[in-house]
């Protein structure tokens, strides 16, 4: 791991010092706001609505009603963003060629990989904590069940780790930016939607589409169930993407 | 200090470099000359551990470049080909970047960056950012980078490209500087700044290593004829069925560029110039000048690079 601390603090600097940062972090927290400012606002309405019938009062839960669709919106956005997170990690030192003091420093491949990673996701935490102040009012406002909420931003987290492996993969293919965020946004859109096959193939298949889907997983932490298979899930999904960059790496030193 | 051993490298199918073999001792200064796509920069970046060779071994202090790559790249300071860098770091933060990823001690990171700026003339730029700065200072913040932790070899990958003519002089001292603490490899296009700087230079063509020499040996192995110029007063077109006839003279050139001179080949082996200013006083004429010309490095390279080929041809 020689070398992790240097390229870490390194990129972390040029994440900071950038634009991309800032208006992703801008238009995540705007239309994340838009989100759960809509999800209050029904909640609202239908507790007005449940004032007058108690059938419907008794179904009447913060976690459920505003929590879970605002998660299940978050990930949507994030979908659409984390690629540009990750789109330069290594695109833009392949093609500025500082790669050449990655490769030549004495920095492993893997600590910089994991290094890039983690700044990113950096970067994604603190992007994340921006939120933390509207969901904080609930516990102002209402009393909702904390431990559902932790869960779901523990599956968020994952969520988002995923992505930003998956869009770290995607960067170390190319030297294009662009081309790097679109691969990565197109692959984990497909990841998104495979499980809609689930009726299409056959039971057996059907229940591998429907595990595969990224999403899929986050349902079960939002519900603030935690199961070993979704968290497996996400630690798995992070570690195989690091490990596919990690090759890639090293394929590109041997073609030179 | 460094050794490369059979090095070969292939990009696809295409041949880079094949069978280079060469060292260079503690405390040498060595230029690797050679034109556009020779195949310095491949070499070079074999031995810097930014890529490992398709054959052959690569050694640093007795270290094979890619089963100790980690501990081969903390003794090896580089400065790639362009310079490129961080356009977004100002030039102390990169600096810190690449001090701290060289395995320098926190505590000593400072001091350190003190020092490279100093030699490299950067203090004035320290706190500005690297994408403003001219391609002069990017060159200098490239070298410093290189410096930092006091590596014992440094690999140089034309360290004066693009620079203008001031620029070059003052990079060139500064590896002049170098050579006192550090064993160096610098490849280059330019030759006389490898005559100037290195102790030793190696000529690279076609991915193979053609000729290592110092400047001055390489100079007088490769003069396959001496040439004499002569100039007299007057009727110098006289002297040339004279001087054909004389025995090692390969041929007669007249040069007519203001002044009137004749341009002598000849056999290396022998020095005919007491016999040419016989020729001349016994034809009664005035002689003005008579000397022996040394092939410039120039010459010996476009030599080289044109020549070895072609023998090759007749060869096979």
């Amino acid at each position: 791991m020689k070398g992790f601390g240097s390229v870490y603090r390194k990129e972390l600097y040029i994440l900071f010092a950038s634009p991309i940062f800032y208006s992703v972090a801008f238009i995540f927290l705007l239309i994340s706001g838009y989100f759960y400012f809509s999800a209050i606002g029904y909640y609202n309405l239908y507790s007005f609505q449940a004032s007058q019938n108690p059938m419907m009062a008794k179904q009447l839960n913060l976690v459920d009603m505003v929590m879970r669709p605002f998660f299940m919106d978050i990930s949507i956005v994030l979908l659409l963003l984390s690629p540009l997170l990750t789109m330069r990690l290594y695109a833009e030192e392949r093609k500025s060629g500082t790669i050449e003091f990655l490769f030549t420093f004495p920095i492993s491949d893997r600590a910089a990989v994991l290094a890039k990673f983690s700044a990113v996701s950096t970067a994604y935490l603190v992007i994340l904590a921006g939120t933390l102040p509207g969901v904080g009012l609930l516990g102002i406002l209402g009393n909702p069940d904390w431990k559902p909420i932790l869960c779901g931003y523990l599956g968020i987290l994952l969520l988002g780790g995923a992505f930003l492996s998956f869009g770290t993969f995607t960067s170390s293919l190319t030297q294009n930016q662009i081309v790097a965020a679109v691969l990565s946004f197109g692959a984990l859109l497909m990841f998104w939607i495979i499980g809609w096959l689930k009726n299409l193939v056959g039971p057996a298949m059907g229940e591998f589409v429907e595990y595969i889907s990224i999403t899929k997983h986050l349902d079960t932490f939002t519900k603030g169930v935690l199961d070993s298979r979704d968290l497996l899930y996400y630690v798995l999904f992070i570690a195989f993407f690091l490990f596919l960059t990690f090759r890639q790496m090293g394929s590109c030193r041997w073609r030179g | 200090m460094i050794e490369a051993e059979g090095l070969t490298k292939f990009y696809g199918s295409l041949q880079a470099i094949r069978d280079v073999t060469f060292e260079v001792q503690k405390g040498e200064v060595v230029g690797f000359l050679g034109p556009n796509g020779a195949g310095k920069s491949t070499t070079i970046r074999i031995l810097t551990c930014y890529m490992p060779p398709t054959a052959g071994a690569a050694r640093v202090d007795g270290m094979d470049c890619f089963e100790r790559s980690l501990d081969v790249r903390g003794k090896v300071g580089y400065l790639p080909e362009h310079v490129p860098l961080y356009n977004e770091l100002t030039v102390r933060r990169f600096l810190r970047f690449a001090a701290s990823a060289k395995g320098v001690e926190a505590r000593r990171i400072e001091g350190e960056l003190t020092r490279v700026t100093g030699v490299c003339g950067l203090e004035k730029v320290a706190n500005r950012i690297i994408g403003h700065l001219s391609k002069g200072y990017k060159q200098r913040v490239g070298l410093a980078q290189a410096l930092l932790n006091n590596p014992s070899v440094l690999v140089l990958d034309e360290p004066t490209i693009g620079l203008d003519p001031t620029q070059i002089i003052e990079i060139r001292r500064l590896i002049q500087e170098l050579r006192e603490e550090h064993t160096v490899l610098l490849s280059s296009h330019i030759l006389p700044e490898v005559a100037q700087i290195c102790q030793r230079v190696m000529i690279i063509n076609k991915g193979r290593i053609i000729a290592t020499d110092t400047p001055a040996n390489l100079t007088r192995q490769l003069q396959k004829s001496a040439q004499i110029v002569l100039q007299v007063r007057e009727r110098a077109s006289e002297l040339i069925p004279f001087l054909e006839s004389m025995d090692g003279v390969q041929g007669v050139t007249r040069q007519q560029d203001g002044q009137d001179r004749l341009v002598v080949e000849t056999d290396r082996s022998r020095d005919l110039r007491p016999e040419i200013a016989r020729l001349a006083v016994e034809k009664d004429m005035d002689l003005l000048e008579l000397k022996l010309v040394d092939l410039s490095l120039e010459d010996i390279f476009l030599q080289l690079v044109t020549e070895e080929p072609s023998q090759e041809e007749t060869a096979s």
